[in-house]
């Protein structure tokens, strides 16, 4: 068993942020991640960091850009938080040495992006998360931050009270993957959940193989409500082939989108009168979408990126890698060629439900990254405002960790902050298949108010079990499964969505629930399992897929990224609310909170977004 | 697919092993089983695709596992998967595990060359396999694991002690003078230029593995970890001292002198990094500095 005051799960840059503030606290921290810190899907970030840091430019205009672009479902509190604090963090980057692009002045380079109203993306070619992502992990080294790297955590140990804002974290388990040991760590202050996107739900992604959602279904199963996970990012420029994203900063830059019949669509077809392809993500994807489900698309159902115009020098200078990526992954010369590109799945804008602070309605328990919902992306991300959102939220969490400061939060969380409950016609019954957990409320649940070491313990004992009996039984291989439940969310719950493609999700990932009681790993070895560890992810993305078709089907309006064939417009009125599942006693509850909409120098007023 | 299991098994004798938590004799009559599953559905697979489209590539993939009795003694088994247009190595292990042989073990993540885990020995060279085309390649494929590391399982080798080179070179930005606040540090576009190249690196591993120095010689510190120590040398940033101070890191008897510019790093590093001419620029920078020879 290992000991420490903050356990950060997961090593991406939100982790590794939340792990060097901590530290910078004097607390001691354990870094523990199923792949070596610089393996993290941060990495594949290209376009930039949005930050305020030029004159003319200031951090009410990106927060209301912000607010704007999340048709209004951000947190007003939350929103302006990243926007203050972005330009400080990016700074304190570039302090730690990350090689950003350079103006002809020496200083940081700026470029447009989709949705801004002034150019504040700071960017580091277009391989910004590569740099950003090495330069934490320096820093980590640096201070001498314990890394547990290649150990799989596949457990929280929370305690079992019945109300989950009475349930308190005390540490987690993780499966040590070189060796095959299951070990228990206590964390004394705080966890912080760190693990990134839930990308692999769907088969058409630009995220990496290890996106499996795990942080957010393991702080799910324990109680914490799953905020706003209808909404869905789909990138407009990704790879047909495998997914590969081409970053935004090739239309920041001035890339075209035309289709089949050489339009350049999104200005003559009147999908962006005014900013063309920059117009915010879900606006373009749904245009492409449209134009090639009425014929006028490419084969792969894609249209084409043509940068060529911009010349080689500015393409070399600030989107080389697009050129590696074209070429290596869809064998395309696009200094010569434009490019095919067509939407996929990129970012899940909900997630784990935090405060500013990071902090979960379970005690000693927080989430930072695409796995928390701090609610500044609403239902539409804004390109760039992830990595902000990282090192913010990341630094913010790490030290309220660490020092238990009680400074309190505006955002209410947790099932008391409700305003109303859910209802929504399902096709079959969602959760559970046998509760499971008889004797336990929480699936992470583990002793009622018992001291931390036995808490923990008493959840590495269950994880035996369960790995035991896994490994021991005979059955169906996962990957089957998850086969086809990412077919199914590709087909039924992707950039449009209708009542009977998401009640048919729903069927099929009951099909996959079921499917999955007779699940079995095949390989008998506990040296580096990673059928084990596919196996246990597999059940995670079957929880989060239910939480987030459930939350689509229940949303009749169409706001951001989800879209509804049967309700073709945004109903303030009704639906200025963020939805929330939780997971109850082996069931999904749905339930709404109201969104915050006043910030400091008054409300956001929601508005039509025209582009 | 079929997901029954057929119920033939051989019993074969196990001393037990402590690392092996439950009973190896039983490990192994599920392994036995799920061989011959194995065999039966690719061959179900293989008839099935070739009566579509008939193209198919066949791996040669090395295989081990030091836990499972039968998987002891290191061995290359062969999958035959179906090709399609632009499939790459990695998905056509993918492929092989997800169909016939789940405890097919390597690396892999982001599938686009970007966070360096499928570092591996393909056809006799270093290369990634998300970035590399079946097409590319004569067939049968011959996917190992990189050469001169320890092999973990399967395809999987021990990272730790390329992990231990990269510690050696203080690979951290360090500066004495820090502006204060919100100012940023100025940086000219021709430094940013100058260190481009060397920021690009992902860990793979692969120019360390081909390597003949750093496979004679434990202690090199090898061209990644060189590179690394490079990226900030060259960094204007870091100023004068500091530069000092690195370059003494790098002249050290297992250091910048042990490279025999034999170029097999630069050819083989995914990110096109001359890895060599910056060993070779920074042996300059210490003969400027009029240091030790080794
Ligand atoms: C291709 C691509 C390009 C992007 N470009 C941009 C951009 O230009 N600008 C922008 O702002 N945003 C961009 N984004 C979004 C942004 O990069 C991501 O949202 C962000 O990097 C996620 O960071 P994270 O730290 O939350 O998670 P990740 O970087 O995914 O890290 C997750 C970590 O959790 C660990 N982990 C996961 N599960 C477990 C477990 N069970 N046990 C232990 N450890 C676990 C992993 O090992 C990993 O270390 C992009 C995203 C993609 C996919
Ligand atoms: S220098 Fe190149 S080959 Fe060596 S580890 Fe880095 S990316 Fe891989
Ligand atoms: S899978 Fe990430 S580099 Fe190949």
């Amino acid at each position: 068993m290992h000991e420490h005051d903050v356990v950060v799960v997961g090593a991406g840059g939100a982790g590794m942020r939340a792990a060097i503030a901590a530290n910078e606290e004097g607390a001691d921290v354990a870094l523990v991640s199923k792949l070596h810190p610089v393996r993290s899907h941060t990495g594949a970030a290209e376009g930039g960091i949005n930050a305020a840091l030029r004159d003319g430019d200031s951090w009410e205009d990106h927060a209301y850009d912000t607010m704007k672009g999340s048709d209004y479902l951000g947190d007003a509190p939350a929103v302006e938080t990243l926007c203050q604090d972005s330009p400080k963090e990016t700074i304190q980057l570039e302090h730690w040495g990350m090689a950003f692009s350079r103006d002809d002045d020496g200083r940081v380079s700026q470029r447009p992006f989709g949705g801004l109203s002034f150019p504040r993306t700071t960017y580091a070619g277009a391989e910004t998360g590569h740099h950003l992502l090495h330069t934490m992990y320096e820093q980590v080294v640096k201070r001498g931050i314990r890394v547990y790297e290649e150990h799989y955590v596949m457990q929280l140990a929370v305690t079992d009270h019945e109300d989950p804002e009475a349930r308190r974290c005390h540490g987690v388990v993780a499966y040590d993957i070189k060796t095959g040991r299951i070990n228990g760590f206590v964390a004394n202050d705080g966890v912080v959940i760190a693990t990134g996107g839930p990308g692999q739900m769907y088969d058409h992604t630009t995220n990496a193989v290890a996106n499996t959602g795990d942080g957010a279904a393991m702080a799910y199963r324990a109680g914490v409500p799953l905020q706003d996970m209808e909404f869905v990012q789909f990138h407009p420029t990704t790879l047909p082939s495998t997914g590969v994203l081409i970053s935004e900063g090739v239309r920041g830059e001035g890339g075209i989108l035309y289709n089949s019949e050489g339009e350049r669509f999104m200005f003559e077809r009147g999908y962006a009168n005014n900013v063309g392809e920059l117009a915010s993500r879900d606006v373009v994807a749904r245009a492409e979408q449209t134009e090639a489900n009425e014929g006028r698309g490419f084969e792969n159902d894609s249209v084409m990126l043509d940068m060529r115009h911009l010349g080689e020098e500015r393409i070399i200078d600030r989107l080389e890698n697009i050129l590696h990526l074209a070429e290596d992954f869809e064998g395309v010369n696009a200094l010569e060629e434009p490019m095919p590109v067509k939407p996929g799945q990129h970012y899940e804008m909900g997630g784990i439900e935090t405060d500013e602070n990071g902090e979960t309605c379970i005690e000693g328990l927080y989430a930072v990254g695409e796995c928390a919902c701090v609610s500044v992306h609403g239902a539409n991300r804004l390109g760039g405002n992830a990595l902000p959102e990282l090192i913010v939220f990341g630094a913010r969490a790490g030290r309220h960790a660490a020092t238990r400061q009680p400074e309190t939060a505006q955002i209410q969380t947790g099932p008391s902050a409700k305003s109303e409950d859910g209802h929504v016609d399902t096709p079959v019954t969602p959760g559970e298949i046998d509760a499971g957990s008889e004797d336990v409320v929480a699936d992470g649940g583990a002793l009622l108010d018992a001291p931390a070491p036995e808490v923990v313990e008493r959840t590495v004992a269950r994880e035996n079990a369960r790995v035991e009996e896994l490994m021991e039984r005979d059955g169906v291989n996962h990957a089957e499964i998850r086969a086809d439940l990412q077919q199914s969310m590709t087909r039924n719950v992707n950039v449009f969505r209708n009542e009977a493609g998401l009640k048919q999700a729903l069927r099929d990932i009951r099909a996959a629930r079921e499917g999955y009681r007779d699940v079995a790993v095949s390989d008998p070895s506990r040296t580096y399992n990673t059928d084990l560890l596919h196996t246990i992810e597999t059940r995670n993305l079957i929880d989060l897929a239910e939480a987030l078709t459930l939350s689509a089907l229940a949303r009749e309006e169409f706001r951001g990224a989800h879209w509804r064939e049967e309700y073709q417009f945004r109903d303030d009125e009704q639906w200025l609310k963020h939805t929330q599942v939780a997971w109850n006693d082996g069931r999904p509850d749905l339930y709404y909170t109201p969104v915050i909409l006043e910030g400091e120098g008054g409300e956001y007023e929601p508005k039509e977004r025209s582009y | 697919m079929s997901t029954q299991l057929p119920e033939s098994e051989t019993e074969t004798e196990t001393e037990s092993d402590e690392q092996a938590p439950s009973a190896p004799v039983q490990q192994q009559r599920r392994m036995e089983r799920k061989r011959a599953r194995a065999e039966e559905e690719e061959r179900e697979a293989v008839e099935e695709e070739t009566e579509l489209d008939g193209e198919t590539y066949t791996l040669k993939v090395f295989r081990y596992d030091p836990e499972v009795e039968g998987k002891k003694r290191p061995r290359f088994d062969e999958f035959v998967v179906p090709y399609h247009k632009g499939m790459t190595v990695l998905d056509a292990l993918m492929y092989a595990r997800d169909h016939y042989d789940s405890s097919l073990t390597f690396r892999h993540s982001c599938r686009q060359a970007i966070c360096g885990s499928d570092a591996m020995f393909v056809n006799g060279r270093q290369r990634l396999c998300c970035k590399t085309q079946l097409s590319d390649l004569t067939d049968p494929v011959r996917v190992e694991p990189l050469p001169h590391q320890e092999v973990v399982k399967d395809l999987v080798v021990d990272m730790q002690h390329f992990y231990d080179q990269m510690d050696a070179v203080e690979p951290f930005f360090q500066t004495n003078d820090l502006p204060s606040g919100l100012e940023e540090q100025h940086q000219t576009r021709e430094n940013r230029e100058k260190v481009k190249m060397s920021t690009r690196c992902i860990w793979c591993g692969a120019c360390m593995s081909s390597c003949n120095i750093a496979a004679g010689d434990n202690e090199y510190l090898g061209p990644a970890a060189i590179n690394k120590a490079y990226r900030f040398a060259m960094d204007e940033r870091e100023g004068e001292e500091l530069k000092q101070h690195r370059l003494e890191i790098l002249e050290q008897e297992h250091g910048v002198w042990r490279c025999q510019t034999q170029f097999s790093c630069t050819e083989v590093c995914p990110k096109d990094i001359p890895l060599t001419e910056h060993i070779q620029e920074l042996k300059r920078e210490a003969v400027k500095n009029n240091l030790k020879f080794w």
